[in-house]
């Protein structure tokens, strides 16, 4: 099957322009008669539904939260990009667009990537018509950061709590839309599979998560937003509750898995601090601003960080990238972290872990603030002071966070940091209407793989999610449903419905009748220890293929030894998280072998083999150019398709931060 | 950070479901580390409990970093626990030492009906958002963002309010399960913003009318609820609250209320 990204003809400027003013239009009249079913409640969740509901179309939206407003776009905290110039500093849609497709190493979709940029300005108009409490300044206009691997200052933010703004924004919007009866909504709730009716998305199997009992939806199309894989890894940034089942069941429902590799890993994360850890904590990236990172230049140094002296510290982003220092992007920071902790330089308990230090900063701003009040001959003490309220007006939220979590005071000592598993490029495969290779299934927001190729900057997920949901799919759903409206619900005591849920019913008698030894958690722990051993910062083609073969064993151990206790028709958090487990473990196996393929590295995706001397990422254009996109062959058995990238406007070379 | 080991007997509520008499079940846990999450306490009593064949114990949490508001426990008398400003997710076990005992409850509310153990159901939040906690705006409407300019102070005040995570913990702490710190902080975020104002009257007898309806209980200025959000949302918003309400009934006419 040739996969047609359905990338309008003509200039770059104008694809999406002509594509909005040609495409098919559903009337009033008949959009009343066309269901849709959402999957997911974060950013392109809400915003689609609630978008779609205005529209006129009758709405089914799901979530496993007990509520919309909990999905985990909540937890973003640095901001949303957008390419609105307010600061006068020189931005406009195509640097946006550039720095993206850069920032992403060249292995993004340029027409997809500059409809992104183009709609980022409306996305900022929108949330502040809702209501959306964004940063400003004192003459009240907004207020904008700057943010990684861009040269402009374009990011919107709400203190460290930019996604909960945002999502809350549109929470209300959709729960305006489920008053008015446009939106009917569904918490609480799991998707369990894709019923597909003459090769089309029609439905879904739903699992009710209180009651345990199975449901069936008709709809004249699927939405799927339900977010990222990161949890692959068992330890990551994401909820506990963020799980790839949905994507992954519509994968084997015929959908193309995108780049399943690409993965970020983001520096400046809250160290493990034990084997009973659940879940990493982000320290926002913004952090890197004023903090140095530093490890002590004597292998196994255990004297605290203060007691260290400025000459014994090795301050390895300044020194291997001068020109970028601490900014290096995400990518490059973490694994330059790991090579020093590998090499035995780390820190704290575990020694696997860097200082991010504000001694300097702390210091700096105390001397900028005593001036300011004409105190020219403070102390050291006193400047300290001056310097630490400065600080604590920029990032005192997060300093707070680090202090709960770990018991230090990052105002007095180095905060103790180190890269985890935070977002995943890779995704569902989607065409320019954000459609997979299922008719009638899309993928939005982080499911699907579109727009950040093979790294995601800082501040751009969000906006994202909010473009697919805001502002793309209202289109190309008319686009694809005018030629529906004759369709009539279909009856879903249908034949497919029928042995879509007795597939469904029986995995889940299969899961509870294995009454094995090993509890779900033992199992995906196993599965995180292999990804992020073999498949994580870096990998190799040794690792990888060893990889497979231990989640091959861990899956058929799994298939005979899980235990799950409880009930199947009760609320069962166990079974729910049984099945996200499985799902992972053949997800895994797919990544190793999408990593395994791509003899290159690029963006979040180290291959130690193809590294230049000085051991930065070396990508193959010539070879790897291209989207790798996976078939479902059946168990273990995968096809891989390549959708060649192409690029008529930006020229990809080799990025360089020295 | 200097760490120890502890071990802590737990007295948890027990339910198997909406209709089943709940009752607190007593348990031991061994070797928990000061530098645990609360929450990682609860995951070591769960495995403890599947590796008994036993069922573990239900609760609601998803972030862990305390802005989901998923986890909602009432620890030793106290939502959220003991620390000022906290989820319990964020509650880490440095607080607790060996041999101490804590009692663990779910919200108590009868707007908040308990499902299993710990979990319970606060639909009844969403539907007062439903009544009127947004701005009706649909997509595609909106002007430039700057065409508005908003006093900084106003915005601030806004955003604080708008920090509300839905937890719950406001129902929980207050002796008559009042929802105003909740509602209230949703009407204040609106009502502070120019973009607010076309409804900002009807809004707040909407709200407030859910909030009757769903039969949360009457505020009567006691303070739990400030005292116990771990976002600190501020009193002076139910006071906000009073006046917005106050000003829709007597201006009822141009309202239609």
């Amino acid at each position: 099957m040739p996969l047609n990204s359905k990338i309008p003809a003509g200039p770059l400027e104008s694809k999406w322009k002509t594509y909005k003013s040609t495409c098919k239009l559903v009337n009033p009249a008949n959009k009343r008669q066309l269901e849709i079913i959402v999957i997911g409640t974060g950013l392109a969740g809400a915003s689609a539904a609630a978008s779609l509901g205005e529209m006129g179309y009758k709405v089914k939206a799901f979530c496993f939260q007990d509520s919309p407003r909990r999905a985990h776009s909540i937890a973003a905290q640095g901001g949303i990009n957008a390419a609105k110039n307010y600061q006068n500093d020189g931005d406009s849609t195509y640097r946006l667009f550039y720095d993206t497709v850069k920032g992403g190493d060249y292995r993004a979709r340029e027409g997809n990537v500059y409809r992104l940029a183009e709609v980022s300005a409306s996305i900022i108009d929108q949330c502040v018509a809702q209501g959306v409490p964004f940063a400003r300044e004192y003459g009240g206009l907004l207020s904008n950061r700057s943010f990684g691997g861009t040269q402009v200052q374009r990011t919107f933010y709400a203190a460290g709590q930019t996604g909960q703004q945002l999502l809350i924004g549109a929470y209300q919007a959709l729960e305006r839309q489920v008053a008015l009866g446009n939106v009917e909504m569904f918490s609480r709730h799991e998707m369990m599979e894709v019923v597909k009716i003459d090769g089309v998305a029609r439905g879904i199997i739903a699992r009710n998560l209180v009651t345990g009992e199975l449901e069936r939806h008709f709809g004249h199309a699927v939405l799927l937003c339900s977010g990222g894989y990161g949890n692959v890894f068992y330890l990551s940034t994401n909820a506990m509750g963020s799980n790839v089942s949905a994507a992954w069941k519509a994968h084997k429902q015929g959908a193309f898995f995108g780049n399943p590799c690409f993965t970020q890993i983001h520096p400046t994360c809250i160290p493990v601090s034990g084997d009973h850890q659940s879940k990493l904590t982000l320290m926002s990236e913004s952090l890197r601003n004023d903090g140095r990172i530093w490890v002590p230049k004597q292998k196994g140094d255990n004297r605290k960080a203060t007691d260290i002296p400025e000459e014994e510290r090795d301050y390895y982003l300044e020194r291997r990238y001068p020109a970028f220092g601490n900014l290096v992007p995400r990518d490059v920071a973490s694994r330059a972290a790991k090579e020093r902790c590998d090499e035995g330089y780390g820190v704290g308990a575990s020694k696997m872990a860097v200082y991010l230090d504000f001694a300097a900063a702390i210091m700096r701003y105390g001397k900028i603030e005593a001036n300011k009040q004409g105190q020219h001959n403070a102390d050291a003490a006193a400047i300290r002071t001056l310097g630490e309220a400065v600080v604590k007006e920029k990032y005192g939220n997060l300093f707070e966070m680090y202090e709960k979590i770990t018991g230090e005071d990052p105002y007095k000592v180095p905060m103790r940091i180190y890269p985890a598993v935070h977002y995943t490029m890779g995704g569902l495969w989607v065409d320019y209407e954000l459609m997979t290779t299922v008719p009638g299934l899309y993928a939005l927001g982080e499911a699907n793989f579109s727009d950040h190729g093979a790294n995601r900057l800082g501040a751009s997920a969000l906006m994202q999610g909010l473009a697919d949901g805001y502002f793309v799919i209202p289109y190309t759903m008319g686009n694809n449903l005018a030629d529906d409206i004759r369709t009539k619900a279909i009856p879903t005591d249908h034949a497919a419905f029928v042995a879509a849920e007795k597939e469904v019913s029986d995995r889940i008698n299969e899961l509870m009748g294995i009454k094995g030894n090993t509890s779900v958690e033992a199992f995906h722990k196993k599965l995180g220890k292999i990804m992020w051993e073999k498949c994580g910062m870096a990998r190799n083609a040794k690792g990888l293929t060893e990889a497979i073969a231990e989640i091959q064993a861990l899956k058929k151990e799994f298939w005979s030894d899980v235990r799950i206790p409880g009930d199947i028709n009760e609320f069962n958090p166990e079974l729910d998280k049984a099945g996200r487990v499985a799902d992972f473990i053949e997800l895994g196996e797919l990544m190793c072998k999408d990593a395994l393929n791509r003899n290159e590295s690029c963006g979040g995706h180290f291959r130690e083999e193809y590294q230049t001397p000085d051991g930065e990422a070396m990508r193959q254009d010539d070879l790897y150019s291209y989207v790798a996109a996976w078939e479902y062959k059946g168990d273990s058995q995968e096809e891989l398709h390549k959708e060649e990238l192409i690029f008529d406007v930006v020229h990809p070379s080799q990025r360089s931060y020295k | 950070m200097e760490h120890n080991t502890m071990n802590l007997t737990l007295k948890v509520w027990r339910q198997k479901n909406n209709k089943a008499k709940g009752g607190f079940e007593t348990f031991n846990v061994k070797n928990i580390s000061s530098e645990m999450s609360f929450l990682e306490m609860f995951d070591v009593l769960n495995e403890q409990l599947v590796a008994e064949n036993k069922e573990p114990v239900a609760f609601d949490h998803d972030c862990r970093e305390g802005i989901c508001g998923a986890c909602s426990m009432y620890i030793n008398g106290r939502a959220h626990g003991p620390w000022h400003h906290n989820t319990t997710c964020q509650l880490h076990m440095r607080e607790y030492k060996d041999g101490d005992t804590i009692v663990v409850e779910p919200w108590r509310a009868d707007s908040f009906p308990v499902i299993k153990d710990l979990v319970v159901d606060r639909s009844a939040f969403d539907r007062i958002i439903q009544a009127g906690g947004y701005i009706s705006v649909n997509t595609g409407n909106a002007v430039d963002a700057n065409s508005l300019p908003i006093d900084k102070q106003k915005a601030d005040e806004s955003f604080a309010a708008a920090t509300c995570i839905g937890c719950g913990a406001c129902v929980a702490a207050c002796p008559n399960t009042s929802a105003m710190l909740f509602v209230s902080a949703k009407v204040s975020h609106l009502a502070l913003l120019p973009q607010g104002e076309p409804e900002r009257q009807l809004r707040a007898v909407k709200m407030v009318e859910q909030m009757d309806t769903e039969g949360f209980g009457s505020c009567t200025n006691i303070g739990a609820c400030e005292a116990e959000c771990p976002k600190g949302i501020s009193l002076e918003n139910i006071a906000r609250l009073n006046r917005e309400y106050i000003s829709a009934i007597m201006d009822g006419d141009s309202t239609g209320v």
